[in-house]
């Protein structure tokens, strides 16, 4: 009985987040006194998938079929319920993410597991009971979920648990089939399309994000923004009226109604700080804020403040980084 | 065609969440109930297609006690034809997937519409129950949604991007913007609200694979430490030797 962890790969690497789902499900095992094992999915490389091991992963099962590349949800489920019933799994743990939630979802099913989502925290396994923390009310609140079902299903929050890294440790990488047939890839895409990324920083991914809101006064001026993110190495993100009245893409807009991120680091230029743009925002570890309003919201939930005008402020930002090498 | 969608009652989006003394349920005292977002999108897609195909209903579900039927009155008057409420609390996701699951299956819905996520739970997982439930696929959070006969092209958003996924009826898709522009209620739709129909039905399946033990509401901010415009350069600093994120 081993921990299965999902492992989601992107252009031959393992992605940020599944190396935290990785240490999660790894410190999970110990605190069931086993082993954790992998299931890879999307484009991997063999030794990208053997540097598991500094996660705490013993072993990786693979799946080589190339049409597993892209998430295809049928087949992505069959696939995950196969390596579960070959390693007799009663945890199995994923990610947070858009494939986690649609795989998880379908599993908790299959496999009659109890299912939390959005969780924070690692389980407390006492006297027999589950427990584990999760965010709700859109980070407004946490709530501790007891599991009751004999098989458990936990989908981690991005950036709440810090990877693991064992130098020099590796994991065992195993081919793996679970004998997938064109009917499970019926759903499978017709096209994949991706988006331009400033810097090449993927949004939901990022340990730091600048974002803009309607005080950059419009699209003309997201160079301010993507300068200070590039010297970073940052994402950028936005407001919903940015989005909403396309000075930039749908996809960049946080908050409430649009995607939450927990940076490590989230930069808020002229964003006043309205309860549905800081549920998306409020688990980053620091914020900060540049405001020309004192009085803007936004500062009560911050940790560093500069009232001033964006405009002055952030080429000064920029070139601070910049200095510092 | 039949649509079915499924409406989520939750806190409006300003609420300051607070819980009973001990913790263990939300404090609905003085808190106002909204139709999730997210379901507005599926719900204003639904009456589109519905008006596009010349045909056809569209069916609001919510799994709740009586209390939200000023909201499913509401869907009702943004133009759905017919409701039904599940009379139960919703007590965990599980538990609302099998009663959507079971209305869908039984009043043979060709399209099963929800919103991407309740803003209150935040779970993110009904979609994908109710398509494993019935066997039929899943297209979750969808952006885009346009059917030409029984097949349907959707949006799915993925991190980083988006995939054109096709799939015929019976389907489940959660939906998100920018799918559509929300519709709101006009005086006519409010009018004839009150006489469309609702029916009331009692819950079935199996218990509840999960319960809230207690909530508690995230650790505050210590408070912020601000740093003059003319030092801008400062906070730089700062945020690598004190906080040493950067
Ligand atoms: C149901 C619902 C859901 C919502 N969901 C979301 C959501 O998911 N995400 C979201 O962001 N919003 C959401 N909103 C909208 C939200 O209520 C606010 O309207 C929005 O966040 C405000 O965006 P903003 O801060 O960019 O603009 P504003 O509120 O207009 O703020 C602009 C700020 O910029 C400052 N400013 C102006 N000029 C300068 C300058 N030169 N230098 C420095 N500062 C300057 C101003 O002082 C002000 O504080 C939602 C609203 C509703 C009703
Ligand atoms: C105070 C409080 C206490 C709760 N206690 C528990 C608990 O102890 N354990 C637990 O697991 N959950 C609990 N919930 C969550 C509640 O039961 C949710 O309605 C249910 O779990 C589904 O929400 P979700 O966030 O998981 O759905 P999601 O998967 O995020 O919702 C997706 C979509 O499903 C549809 N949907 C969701 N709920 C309903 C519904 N009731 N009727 C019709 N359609 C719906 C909507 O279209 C929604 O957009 C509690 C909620 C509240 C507010």
């Amino acid at each position: 009985m081993s921990v299965l962890v999902v492992v989601e790969c992107d252009g031959g690497e393992v992605k940020k987040s599944s190396l935290e789902v990785a240490s999660y499900g790894s410190q999970v095992a110990q605190l069931l006194g086993t082993t954790a094992t992998a299931v890879a999915v999307g484009e991997a490389t063999e030794a990208n998938l053997a540097q598991l091991g500094e996660q705490g992963i013993t072993k990786v099962l693979y799946d080589a079929e190339p049409r597993l590349k892209d998430f295809v949800n049928g087949a992505y489920t069959k696939l995950i319920a196969a390596a579960a019933q070959q390693e007799d799994s009663k945890v199995i743990v994923l990610a947070n993410s858009n494939i986690g939630a649609a795989v998880g979802s379908r599993l908790s099913v299959r496999l009659q597991a109890s299912l939390a989502t959005n969780v924070v925290e690692l389980p407390k396994n006492d006297g027999g009971q589950f427990t584990v923390k999760r965010g709700a009310f859109s980070g407004k609140a946490l709530a501790d979920v007891v599991l009751s079902g004999e098989r458990k299903i936990l989908a981690v929050k991005k950036n709440s648990i810090e990877a693991l890294h064992e130098a020099g440790k590796t994991a065992q990488v195993e081919s793996f089939s679970a004998q997938l047939t064109d009917a499970d890839f019926a759903d499978a895409p017709k096209q994949v399309i991706m988006q331009e990324q400033t810097g090449g920083v993927l949004l939901p991914e990022a340990d730091k994000v600048v974002s803009g809101g309607r005080g950059m006064k419009g699209p003309e001026n997201w160079n301010l923004i993507e300068d200070l993110a590039k010297a970073l190495g940052a994402a950028t993100a936005c407001s919903k009226p940015v989005s909403d009245v396309d000075w930039r893409p749908h996809h960049e807009h946080v908050g409430q109604t649009g995607i939450t991120v927990s940076p490590n680091l989230y930069i808020a230029c002229g964003i006043s700080g309205a309860i549905q743009h800081l549920a998306g925002v409020n688990s980053s570890k620091v914020i900060v804020v540049i405001n020309k309003d004192p009085e803007a919201p936004f500062f009560k939930a911050a940790d560093y403040g500069i009232v001033g005008d964006v405009f002055d402020v952030l080429p000064k930002l920029t070139q601070a980084v910049k200095e510092l090498g | 065609m039949k649509f079915l969608v499924c409406i989520s009652n939750v806190p409006d989006t300003t609420t300051k969440i607070a819980f009973t003394p001990d913790n263990k349920e939300f404090n609905k005292a003085g808190v106002q109930f909204v139709i999730n977002p997210w379901d507005e999108y599926a719900l204003t897609r639904a009456i589109e297609l519905k008006e596009a195909q010349g045909g056809g209903t569209v069916t609001v579900l919510n799994v709740g006690e009586a209390d939200t039927e000023p909201n499913i009155r509401k869907a009702l008057a943004i133009g759905a034809d017919d409701a039904i409420r599940v009379n139960a609390y919703p007590k965990d996701a599980f538990f609302v997937a099998q009663q959507i699951a079971s209305i869908a299956k039984d009043g043979g819905y060709d399209v099963i519409l929800m919103g991407k996520e309740s803003i209150d739970y935040n779970g993110f997982q009904v979609h994908g129950m109710v398509g494993e439930l019935l066997g039929i696929p899943t297209v979750a959070p969808a952006m885009k949604l346009d059917m030409s006969g029984n097949t349907a092209t959707l949006e799915r958003e993925i991190e980083g991007g988006k995939e054109i996924v096709e799939v015929n009826t019976p389907f489940v898709a959660s939906c998100q913007q920018p799918m559509c522009e929300p519709r709101i209620p006009n005086m006519r739709g409010i009018m004839t609200a009150r006489t469309k129909p609702l029916k009331v039905v009692e819950p079935v399946g199996d218990a509840p694979r999960t319960e809230v033990a207690t909530y508690a509401l995230p650790p505050k901010k210590e408070g912020v430490k601000l740093i003059p415009a003319e030092n801008a350069g400062e906070l730089i600093k700062l945020l690598r030797n004190e906080a040493k994120v950067i």
